[in-house]
């Protein structure tokens, strides 16, 4: 049975989509965006063993070679995370869809929904798939969270399962999305296109990132867009906070409320009809 | 005397409030009411408690009128014709409300405010400021928490409205419930919603499980309390678990022995309560309500209260872990119901002539503790500070609030980011209505306006008491004093994580 590797699930969020949702963070992304601000999510553990010495509850220990998390033990105090050297987390669950819809039981009546997410879901399309189909069966809708990098074109039995897909466009412009996240926006933009064609685009996403990205380009290129392929979309606009990033890899601040309101504006005047600032 | 003398010279009371103590004091200086020794005992240990309704009760505890009656015909005491328009309908209804008493000189219910305001609706405009001005008045001179107004099930012009307003005034008068059903539009719910996160109002009750025990003409009044419209509740008093439990040998002998015997000695004491009202007040024969048809004595019944199951039980399980505590454990919450349904049983067995609308029953309520309450958990909600995750809690509600038709409800404080999806919230409303949850609240942390334990204060108003300044709402001084003894600000905020 195929296995997917979950970093946490979120029971009750406000913030993944309409409604309240179960947020399903998977392990593993294919992009190394310089202000990732849960880096811990981006690789896969090697069992290198450095979390094991700092973790304050004794929560961890290697057995023949893996590390092994006591969930009953942990604080939550995320020393281990801080430990890191690989980008990654020694508390990731190899879960079967069975296992998540167990999870989700206990919350199902005050749920409308599933939201998955990562690192980046779509690396583990198969799972994301299964997991979507078996969520509908139970009357909840799927929704994905993806910075789409993997193509949803050519997979009818993944678009059949999916409901919605909350895309990342950190950047209209191919080179200077290679430097942000070590890969070119070719398919993302192409996501952004069929997925809109489809009806299955809820949401894009752009953070605004002061002295780092050409934040006014990238709103106007991609409200442009966005309007022409439907301006009931909505187009979310997400400050940079600097929290959890890894501050040697990046120089920015939080941009300002006046910055912002002028970026919504020109979302608006291209003609965006849904255009939010967080 | 010298309480009198005290409440003379308080100069952290206003006028008002001077006037109503006095007349408290006054009916505490005789005591008609016949009580015997043993009842008297669990009186003085805290056991039973009458909520300090008084002395000799001369009027109900909550009076629920049928103001559609009133609408319909006018009052020929208080020579006032059937209103014609919006204006006359909201004047006649302010003078009727200064006419309406219950236990604290107030009216406790305000009627369904929407369907008997909407007829009149002919211009949006213009009734949006009678409606304002309506909901105002009703904060500066009914000056009291325990006043609540209902809407719903249904949409209503006039239901938006009296939402539309209750977010620009931002008070904490009247408490407000949205009766949801089944078929009440979300957009409606929604429209509740954000206006709770703004203002901590409406709360919502669950229609198909009021309807189904009271019937359709069902009122939700003071703090939420589902009673009869057209009649009301002859008085309210309470027994204490949580004192109750330290006098038993263990839980056998609560459950078997203890529990009964306080039963049956405070359905005792509540009957010559109700004697005394019914038979020697002369409250029904004398009053314009009954005459005219606003109220009439078979649609009322009495309120069997209860409150601290979760220091009960945890006491009798000998509880110190949080995980084997009311709220988290099995055994614990199993141990609640057993408690709760013997509660039932024993108070179905008794019989009181004048509760004629609930076949002379008392009908349980699980009621929110008093200012002065210290370790005792409000009816059968988790204490302040031990609350689970929501949807923990949530579940938990729903395995009591089936036993208390005349009231329980339960609280939940957000973050303030849920303003952002309000959607969220109504996801959790429906779920827990889904489950059986009969009455639930909501407001956010950075509210004004703040639910006590069921009625509403602002925070502002408890701070200016605090600096011995004088507030209008007399609730706002209980209000501090459930902040200082319940520690009813500490609520867990609900937020993801």
């Amino acid at each position: 049975m195929i296995r997917g590797l979950v970093n946490k699930i979120i029971p009750f969020s406000s913030v993944d989509g309409p409604g309240n949702r179960t947020a399903i963070f998977l392990q593993g992304c294919n992009f190394n965006c310089i202000y990732c601000h849960n880096p811990e999510t981006i690789n896969i553990c090697i069992n290198c063993g450095i979390c094991i010495e700092v973790c304050p509850s004794q929560c961890l220990h290697m057995e023949n070679g893996i590390v092994r998390w006591d969930k009953g033990k942990c604080v939550g105090c995320d020393s281990c995370l801080k430990a890191c050297k690989s980008c990654s987390s020694p508390k990731i669950s190899h879960m079967t869809v069975e296992d998540v819809l167990k999870a989700i039981q206990n919350v199902r009546p005050f749920i409308t929904g599933i939201t998955i997410s990562g690192g980046e879901c779509m690396l583990q399309k198969e799972f994301v798939t299964e997991l979507c189909e078996e969520a509908k069966k139970i009357g909840l809708t799927a929704f994905i969270d993806s910075n789409g990098s993997i193509p949803f074109y050519g997979d009818d039995r993944l678009i059949t399962a999916i409901d919605m897909v909350m895309l990342d466009v950190k950047s209209f412009d191919k080179e200077e999305h290679k430097m942000l996240t070590g890969q070119d926006n070719e398919v993302v933009l192409k996501n952004m296109e069929y997925l809109a064609y489809i009806s299955k685009l809820y949401e894009i996403r752009t953070v605004v990132v002061p002295d780092v990205l050409n934040n006014e380009r990238n709103v106007d290129m991609a409200s442009k867009r966005l309007a022409e392929l439907d301006p009931s979309i909505k187009y979310k606009l997400i400050k940079y906070r600097p929290i959890g990033v890894r501050t040697d890899m990046i120089k920015s601040s939080m941009p300002t409320d006046d910055m912002m309101t002028k970026l919504k504006d020109i979302a608006v005047k291209n003609g965006c009809k849904d255009v939010v600032v967080i | 005397m010298d309480d009198i003398l005290k409440i003379i010279k308080d100069t952290s009371l206003t006028y008002e409030q001077k006037v109503l103590a006095l007349a408290k004091a006054a009916e505490n200086s005789i005591k008609p009411l016949k009580i015997d020794e043993e009842t008297q005992k669990y009186r003085e240990a805290g056991v039973i408690c009458d909520l300090n309704e008084g002395s000799a009760p001369y009027r109900p505890r909550y009076i629920v009128p049928d103001y559609e009656v009133f609408l319909k015909n006018g009052s020929k005491f208080l020579g006032l014709e059937p209103p014609r328009n919006i204006w006359e309908a909201v004047n006649s209804l302010l003078i009727l409300y200064k006419h309406v008493p219950s236990i604290t000189s107030f009216p406790v219910y305000l009627g369904n405010i929407d369907t008997i305001l909407d007829r009149f609706i002919e211009d949006e405009e213009e009734a949006y400021q009678a409606i304002k001005l309506f909901l105002l008045h009703i904060d500066r001179t009914i000056t009291d928490s325990f006043c609540h107004a209902n809407i719903g099930p249904e949409d209503t012009k006039a239901g938006r409205l009296i939402l539309k307003a209750s977010r620009e005034l931002n008070t904490s008068i009247p408490n407000l419930t949205l009766k949801y059903s089944k078929n009440t539009p979300d957009d409606l719910v929604l429209d509740s919603i954000n206006t709770a996160l703004i203002t901590a109002k409406p709360s919502f009750a669950n229609h198909e499980m009021f309807a189904g025990e009271l019937g359709e003409d069902y009122a939700i009044a003071s703090c939420y309390n589902g009673l009869p419209i057209g009649g009301g509740n002859f008085t309210l008093v309470r027994l204490n678990m949580g004192k109750l439990a330290p006098m038993a040998k263990d839980t056998e002998d609560f459950i078997n022995n203890l529990l009964p015997d306080a039963v049956e000695k405070m359905a005792g004491y509540m009957d010559e309560r109700i004697k005394f009202l019914m038979e020697e007040s002369g409250y029904f024969e004398s009053s314009f309500l009954v005459k005219e048809g606003l109220i009439s004595a078979d649609r009322f019944t009495s309120m069997f209260g209860m409150v601290g199951l979760a220091d009960a039980v945890n006491h009798l399980l000998g509880a110190k872990e949080l995980r084997d505590r009311f709220g988290h454990s099995k055994e614990a919450n199993d141990l609640g119901v057993r408690i709760i349904e013997k509660l039932e049983e024993e108070v179905n067995k008794h019989h009181n002539p004048y509760c004629k609308f609930s076949d002379g029953k008392f009908l349980l309520h699980a009621q929110v503790g008093i200012d002065t309450d210290k370790n005792i958990s409000p009816g059968c909600r988790i204490p302040i500070g031990e609350e689970p995750e929501i949807w923990d809690h949530l579940k938990h509600c729903a395995l009591f609030h089936k036993y208390f038709p005349t009231g329980i409800g339960d609280i939940f404080r957000f973050d303030s980011t849920v303003k952002r999806n309000p959607q969220y919230v109504l996801d959790i409303m429906k779920g827990a209505m889904n489950l059986g949850v009969r009455y639930i609240s909501f407001y956010t942390s950075d509210s004004d306006v703040v639910r006590i334990t069921g009625y509403l204060v602002k925070r502002s108003d408890m701070e200016k008491l605090e600096r011995g300044e004088q507030v209008l709402n007399g609730a706002a001084v209980l209000g501090l004093g459930a902040v200082k003894n319940q520690h009813v600000l500490d609520r867990k905020e609900r937020k993801d994580d």
